[in-house]
């Protein structure tokens, strides 16, 4: 389903906020199918993830609304067709004429009628530009329904019907073909790693046959904040772990996960995974990225088949523990803190007491904003939305209702764990003017280390 | 044969049958599908305590969503309460049911429980209201959302009818009530009603599946 015209368009290196430049002529429709075949690949991917869990959230619904009003997106457009479950409702209408227990029913007396390929057209803006998987929805839903693991599966169906919005169609098979989305590759990380090594001073493991620890990098960090490969190289040269960065297992991101495609995801991760096993890594360390943590941490067992031979931590985790064990000791940093929850990370990933107890070690006084942490406002860029350029309007609106919150807190400085956040935060800042810097957590952590004998 | 021999013999046997069937064929079509076992390394053990803490936590919004969804939350309790103390101590529907399972219980004066009906037939009014004005509500509501509401609302009122004596016929009234439910009953396994259940598997799915990971649901 490859088309030249669509994979020729190449990265936009200027913007703060790194993606394809914006199309002149958009595609988002892919591939050379007939409307009833892209029907007909949607169906039978929607099908595949009709299981039980999806089956009783899709039955539980009892389309009360009340999810609009956790979303950041209806939030800031006030549009009906943003309220996340109706983002669903092609998928819903396939389970219940396909696939639910009255099916039958349904499909004899044609009582839900057959999704139609202008649907599924329409749907692609709802189901990629206006959800970031946050899940702040399933928080407010009397059902407890967790609507962006549907939406997650929606998008299967929506890749392989050819309808993934073009930019973000456009990186993921950047992913699959060069290794990285956003032209990280192999060599390109290698001369990164190098640099960022003369740079800063830092010794950098690169290829290390074995290790104990096996660094991935997201393709944000390595083109637009490379600092964090110095970073983290630092931190774990201090406490001297045996560790490697791995030119054939780096790339954190996974855009097959993003776009709807899961034999992609499987290969993205298959790179990682083999390698920690090659190298026998007892840990595998995501950098500051979200999605990375859910595609790993949370899905890498489940595309892998089984249990997952080393323990994966995002890097906040890493370093709460080593704050915690003592073996990684702070100076003071006498500043106030206002800190962004990645959702990935926190809400949906479970670490959301690590980056506190990183800030704690750094004697910072944390000041959370209104609905922080588990319950953050999502910055809206997430879940693949940030390289698509028809969504910005929006996401600078989100962003602002974002700045607001933040800046209520009277925080001197900003911090977050997750790069894909942190560019939004620094992209959606310099077109809104926000004046402040969103900061890496990872780094201020690697600028304060208390060197020995240097108390 | 009277329309009220009819409601309480064949009508009601009917309607009690579908409602059975219908609730288990339902629940054990969703059931009966496959699900994949999550092979990632749990956070912590015990997801079984998270999905039973599940049911209770989303029983109310939290803190941030009180004053978007409160209001709707608080109509939502009217009409559930409202439902279970009118058809469970209200002395008719008591005397009902004593009669199939054999033992009586207290009950509330039938001045409470005509309130009580008013009240919760005002609320469902209210949420039908809402439904028909509020731009989302509009939006995602369907076929089912409102048969669900007249099947819910229609005992109210006939019930309401037959104690108010506002019937011409008293027993051809008491007969349209029962029948009204017999409806309920009958539309119940097909449409949203089934929440009754599903709410239970639903938040329970959820809360054990984010227990073992940690974070909220």
């Amino acid at each position: 389903m490859s088309d030249t015209s669509v994979t020729e368009i190449e990265l936009d290196y200027e913007s703060k906020r790194l993606s394809v430049r914006k199309p002149e002529e958009r595609f988002d429709v892919q591939g050379d199918m007939s409307d009833d075949e892209r029907v007909e690949k949607a169906m039978v991917n929607f099908a595949k993830d009709f299981g039980r869990v999806a089956a009783t959230y899709m039955e539980a619904c009892i389309h009360c609304g009340a999810c609009a009003h956790a979303c950041p997106f209806y939030e800031a457009s006030g549009d009906p067709r943003h309220t996340p479950i109706w983002k669903l409702e092609p998928f819903k209408q396939a389970y219940k004429r396909e696939a639910g227990p009255l099916a039958f029913m349904y499909k004899t007396l044609n009582l839900k009628p057959k999704v139609t390929v202008d649907e599924l057209k329409d749907w692609q803006e709802l189901l990629y530009d206006t959800c970031t998987l946050c899940g702040r929805c399933t928080l407010i839903c009397p059902m407890s329904i967790d609507i962006a693991t549907l939406v997650g599966m929606a998008r299967h169906g929506m890749f392989h019907a050819g309808l993934v919005p073009h930019e973000l169609y456009t990186v993921t098979e950047k992913a699959q073909k060069e290794g990285s989305p956003l032209g990280a590759t192999p060599s390109v990380f290698e001369d990164r790693i190098e640099w960022m090594g003369d740079e800063h001073e830092v010794e950098m493991n690169v290829n290390e046959d074995q290790a104990d620890v096996l660094v991935l990098m997201s393709s944000i960090e390595i083109q637009k904040y490379p600092e964090s490969m110095a970073a983290t190289a630092k931190i774990l040269n201090h406490m001297g772990k045996s560790w490697t960065f791995r030119t054939d297992g780096y790339e954190a991101t996974n855009f097959g996960m993003l776009s709807g495609n899961t034999g992609w995801q499987k290969d993205m991760s298959m790179k990682v995974i083999s390698t920690a096993e090659k190298i026998g890594a007892k840990v595998v360390i995501l950098p500051e990225c979200g999605h990375a943590y859910q595609a790993m941490r949370w899905q890498g067992a489940n595309m892998y088949g089984k249990p997952l031979p080393f323990e994966v931590q995002h890097i906040s985790e890493f370093l709460a523990s080593a704050v915690e064990s003592g073996d990684l000791k702070l100076k003071t940093v006498n500043k106030s803190v206002a800190f962004h929850d990645p959702c990935q990370v926190s809400r949906r990933g479970g670490a959301t007491p690590a980056p506190r107890k990183v800030l704690e070690a750094l004697g910072v006084e944390l000041r959370e904003a209104e609905s922080g942490g588990n319950l953050n406002f999502c910055c809206g860029g997430g879940g693949g939305v940030i390289t698509i350029h028809r969504a910005d309007t929006l996401r600078y609106k989100i962003m602002a209702n974002k700045f607001r919150q933040l800046d209520a807190t009277g925080a001197e400085m900003m911090v977050t764990s997750c790069s894909n956040c942190r560019q939004n935060f620094d992209e959606s800042g310099e077109k809104l003017n926000w004046g402040k810097d969103m900061n890496s957590l990872l780094e201020l952590v690697a600028e304060n280390l208390v060197e020995e004998g240097k108390r | 044969m009277t329309l009220l021999d009819f409601a309480r013999g064949p009508a009601m046997q009917i309607a009690i049958i579908i409602f059975v069937v219908g609730i288990v064929w339902r629940l054990v079509g969703v059931w009966a599908l496959p699900k994949k076992k999550d092979l990632s390394e749990p956070r912590q053990k015990g997801a079984w305590v998270g999905g039973l803490k599940g049911l209770f936590v989303h029983a109310w919004p939290y803190k941030p969503f009180v004053p978007k969804v409160g209001a709707q939350y608080i109509i939502g309790y009217i009409i559930h309460l409202g439902l279970f103390i009118v058809l469970i101590f209200g002395t008719p529907h008591m005397l009902f049911f004593a009669d199939i399972v054999g033992f009586t219980w207290w009950t509330l004066p039938g001045g409470v429980i005509t309130a009580v009906a008013v009240v919760t037939t005002l609320a469902l009014f209210v949420a039908l209201i809402r439904r028909l004005v509020n731009p989302v509500h509009r939006l995602i509501s369907n076929f089912d959302d409102y048969a669900t509401w007249f099947v819910t609302t229609a005992p109210f009122v006939t019930g309401l009818m037959t104690t108010m004596n506002m019937w011409p016929d008293y027993e051809t009234g008491l007969a349209i009530h029962l029948l009204s439910v017999w409806l309920l009953l009958i539309y119940f396994p097909f449409g949203k009603l089934m929440h009754s259940f599903w709410f239970v598997v639903s938040r329970y799915t959820t809360g054990s599946r984010f227990a073992r990971r940690g974070g909220m649901a």
